[in-house]
């Protein structure tokens, strides 16, 4: 039952230490009044050609973490190590070197896309910004590819965003993700604005990919069916902190942090009978509302926070 | 057409009627166009505006005397088939000086707005890019200048740098700047907040790339719209100036300047005054028709 | 059948309450009339709850606005059809009229309970709004009931939190704010309009087994409009499945799910990954190639052909009628000229089993 389809341990590409990201809250008189932790001491791992998946609601600082391990939006401490180098510690200038290894996939491709900026100079930028040596025409060739990689037609390069359908969008944002080839896509709710028919070829375009390129994802989503489909390991937050960790099937089928088991049992079927003995039965179940404690092992591989 | 494949799906709604699959498309000018003609009030702004234009350019050609050949025969004469305008105080044909009046009416406006912009758009993305101190001693300087009414400063500069026709415009331009400013910033600072700007940081653009490349073109509407506003109130500036004889110097003609004349014929010969003033209002309107059509076409709204 | 009477209301005999006729529906827009709403036609019973699933621009949300005279008009305009409610033509009453009908006897819940509320105003003061305007209630009446409205969505401490600001809400509070406002002059009809989509899943499903019980103490009929399969399918009577502004199938709800008819269902369906399955031998998702239509032009025959693999040459011709599906349930609705069950048969052994994902 433990059997994991996870790729067996390797040096992690991505190594998230004790971060923390914390704001300020102002007092009306201006004064500093307290902080507001968005997200509190969390760790975790991603390996070369792995999916993280992160789960849990609005607030719960899933998108804090994806903005701060891309340094858009530093943490106040703890460290971000990608292949080796400590993230939080790059100067301007080499963080935007790194970005080449790093990119985002964002969750709304109405907003991601700048409205008066044809599609393919969207992706083409990547390569004016990191292949300054790159011609002209190979830039335009290496579009193209990209374009028919990603399931876009290479003659509608020319046209702006709004003559797109929100799945096209996605596309050409993971086909600007994907043209420096990088090691690592932090994918934040890449489905949540598409409609329902839409979500599966881009889920299946994102795994694709992972296969093809070596990938590694982190997939950030309150979307707890499409997690289980496509992420090795999983990791529940809840109010900034990491409740349980483990690997994907280990936490469907055996949760053990109250909080994961009241996520999992909230989650509809699309199944009358089923959904109906659910509804019956559904009752919150109850936890400490306090603060989560630090994580424990339950199982090889499978964290979960005490208290 | 379509393959089964999604490299022939139909976009949604928002793609242009009709499509065929192009190379390129006719990009968002074209329908830039055809939502501007929708707007019959825009349309006649616009033409309004290319006809004052086209007479200021080919005065010389268009109009019938010189404008400041003075005719005894002609003083204060009533609208004729040889004046239609009729003739001024000492005899000018009024129709002429209106003619040859719009090149300073609208080369005022275009100018001192054109002076606005270029010098409020660069300190307004500073401003709304860099942030910080730099934004807060901009804006309270804008602000400082804010607080005097617009056409109060564009006097006092003109009286300060001495009347001349290029004072006025200098004038104009120096109290409208702050204007350009306020908006630029509140512009950039609502184009930043948008996702595809922190999409532009992830891949690694610098941030000058991001305040060229990424945000400047998506002010360019506004701007525009103001812009086209503005030269509305300049025109009235540079009329203002020139009544209070500030402006146009004469014998030279200008809507302003011949209305200041005209006051005091008002009894005896009005049409010295109501075809300056006419003119001033045709021009004045045409420019806010067409900049408030240009806000509704230019609305990314309309667009899906 | 009779075994599970709470799963067939559409069978039961309730009284016709809402009554939608050849409802069409047109927005003119530049570059041509967008056709959102393309002949839709259905029956609610009194007490029955609708499930309407469709995605963006299949008309679900707009042909229910348009029956109430709630687009903006223009550019929207009903180029069509009738809408019998309580036997009165809601498309040709005066705005007056139909003011007194929204909101009375037909409540609304609609997604963001943010820009639903107005902020400026407290909870108690939008809950007695309705009151006063719908029931003619007095300030002191209207309050009372404004309370037992909150006591009933199970707000706790009802009667101190009369007086607080919608932001002093959480999200979930505020769409239980919603609809306490919703059913506050006990309409026949609630309209549920994508209503949980902008909630944690948590909340959703608190929000789901309140209406459930609400519905069962006040016996209301309810329009619920939603992308998420789901949710339908455990408050739903009867199930509507929506596309390019038509209806595909419609039916009894077990029938929808076990035994659907329509290849747009069949892929909603397939699409979703099952909560239940883990990674080890599972299979590429399932999906459904391409875009929703250009509704400006959208295709001749049946919308969904495009980009249905068991298209026939007649369904890219000729749209077919919503008609009885041979041998399914009655009342079980398709619009199709193939024969899914059979063309499911014929692809693999078992295939229909893996519609059951749990």
């Amino acid at each position: 039952m433990l059997m994991s389809t996870a790729p067996a341990p390797a040096a992690p590409i991505l190594s998230v230490r004790n971060l923390s990201k914390h704001y300020p809250l102002r007092a009306w008189w201006g004064g500093k009044a307290s902080v507001f932790r968005a997200v509190e001491d969390v760790s975790f791992e991603i390996r070369p050609g792995e999916t993280l998946g992160l789960v849990g609601e609005s607030g719960s600082g899933k998108s804090t973490i994806g903005r701060a391990v891309t340094m858009l939006n530093p943490p106040t401490s703890g460290t971000v190590a990608f292949e080796g180098t400590d993230l939080a510690g790059l100067g301007a200038r080499e963080m935007r070197r790194m970005r080449a290894r790093i990119q985002t996939v964002f969750q709304d491709p109405y907003a991601a896309l700048n409205p008066r900026m044809s599609a393919g100079d969207y992706v083409a930028e990547v390569f004016r910004l990191h292949r300054p040596a790159m011609g002209r025409g190979e830039r335009r060739a290496a579009v193209a590819g990209l374009f028919e990689r990603v399931g876009l037609d290479p003659r509608f390069m020319g046209r702006y965003p709004h003559q797109f359908s929100g799945g096209q969008r996605q596309r050409i944002c993971i086909a600007r993700a994907i043209a420096l080839k990088p090691s690592f896509i932090v994918a934040d709710e890449p489905i949540a604005a598409l409609d329902v028919s839409i979500q599966a070829q881009v889920v299946n375009l994102l795994q694709d990919l992972q296969e093809e390129l070596g990938l590694s994802y982190l997939f950030i989503s309150h979307d707890l069916r499409m997690v289980r489909y496509l992420c090795h390991r999983v990791a529940v937050l809840w109010r900034g902190r990491i409740v349980e960790l483990a690997d994907s099937d280990q936490l469907y089928e055996d949760p053990r942090h109250p909080y994961t088991r009241r996520l999992l049992s909230a989650v509809p079927l699309p199944d009358p009978v089923a959904e109906r003995a659910r509804l019956a039965v559904a009752g919150a179940e109850s936890f400490g509302e306090g603060r989560p404690g630090d994580l424990v092992a339950v199982a090889p591989g499978h964290w979960v926070a005490d208290g | 057409m379509s393959t089964g494949t999604p490299l022939a799906e139909a976009p949604g709604l928002a793609a242009p009627a009709g499509q065929p699959a192009l190379v390129r498309e006719p990009g968002s000018l074209a329908s830039f166009w055809r939502r501007l003609r929708a707007r019959p009030s825009a349309v006649l702004g616009l033409a309004i505006v290319v006809l004052l234009v086209g007479v200021a350019a080919f005065a010389d050609i268009v109009a019938p005397y010189d404008p400041t050949a003075t005719d005894w025969g002609a003083v204060r004469a009533a609208p004729s088939l040889a004046h239609p305008f009729g003739g001024d105080e000492v005899g000018r044909d009024v129709l002429s000086r209106i003619i040859h009046g719009a090149r300073a009416s609208l080369g005022a406006g275009l100018v001192s707005v054109g002076l606005a912009v270029a010098l409020g758009l660069p300190i307004g993305l500073l401003a709304g890019y860099a942030g910080g101190w730099i934004d807060a001693l901009i804006m309270r300087l804008t602000d400082a200048l804010l607080a005097i009414p617009f056409l109060i400063l564009a006097i006092a500069l003109a009286a300060f740098l001495g009347p001349s026709l290029t004072n006025a415009m200098l004038a104009i331009g120096l109290s409208a700047t702050s204007t350009f400013v306020r908006l630029t910033r509140a512009q950039v600072r609502a184009v930043a907040a948008e996702e595809f700007v922190e999409a532009a940081r992830s891949v690694g653009n610098p941030p000058w790339r991001i305040a060229l490349v990424h945000i400047l073109p998506n002010i360019v509407p506004a701007i525009l719209v103001q812009a086209t506003l503005t030269i509305a109130a300049a025109i009235i500036a540079e009329a203002s100036l020139s009544f209070l004889g500030l402006g146009q110097q004469p014998p030279e003609p200008s809507w302003g300047a011949m209305l200041t004349v005209a006051k005091n014929f008002m009894d005896q010969a009005p049409w010295m005054a109501i075809w300056p003033g006419l003119s001033i209002f045709l021009a004045v309107l045409a420019f806010n028709l067409l900049g408030d059509g240009l806000r509704d076409a230019l609305d990314p709204r309309q667009r899906t | 059948m009779s075994a599970d009477m709470s799963t067939d209301i559409a069978e039961a005999p309730g009284a016709p309450l809402l009554d939608v006729r050849d409802l069409r529906v047109v927005f003119d827009a530049e570059g041509g009339a967008v056709h959102a709403v393309n002949g839709v036609s259905y029956t609610l019973r009194e007490g029955e709850t609708l499930g309407i699933v469709g995605e963006s621009g299949s008309g679900k949300s707009v042909h229910v606005l348009a029956m109430l005279g709630l687009i903006p008009r223009p550019p929207g305009r009903i180029a069509g059809g009738q809408v019998l409610f309580e036997g009165e033509d809601l498309l040709a009453l005066p705005e007056r009229r139909l003011r007194r009908i929204r909101g009375g006897r037909i409540g609304f819940v609609f997604q963001d309970p943010m820009s639903s509320l107005n902020p400026g105003m407290t909870v108690a003061q939008q809950i007695v709004e309705p009151l006063r305007i719908h029931l003619g209630l007095s300030a002191r009446a209207a309050r009372a009931r404004a309370r037992e409205l909150l006591d009933l969505v199970r707000i706790p401490n009802a009667a101190a939190r009369l007086d607080q600001y919608p932001h002093e809400f959480s999200g979930g509070q505020r769409q239980r704010v919603m609809i306490a406002i919703g059913l506050a002059c006990r309409p026949k009809l609630l309209i549920a309009d994508e209503a949980t989509t902008a909630l944690d899943v948590t909340v959703q499903a608190e929000i789901v087994a309140l209406v459930q019980e609400l519905k069962r103490e006040l016996g209301m009929a309810i329009i619920w409009i939603t992308h998420d399969l789901g949710v339908v399918a455990g408050i739903s009577d009867t199930v509507q499945v929506m596309y390019a502004g038509r209806i595909l199938e419609r039916g009894p709800v077990d029938a929808i799910f076990a035994d659907p008819r329509n290849a747009y269902t069949l892929g909603l369906l397939r699409s979703l990954p099952d909560l239940g399955r883990g990674r080890a031998g599972r299979q590429r998702l399932h999906q459904i190639e391409g875009s929703p239509p250009d509704m400006r032009h959208p295709p001749p025959g049946d919308p969904f052909a495009p980009r249905n693999a068991y298209a026939t040459p007649r369904c890219r011709a000729e749209m077919p009628p919503l008609a009885q599906a041979p041998g399914a349930a009655p009342g079980h609705l398709v619009a199709a000229w193939y024969d899914l069950p059979a063309l499911i048969a014929g692809e693999r052994p078992g295939a229909r089993e893996g519609l059951r994902p749990c």
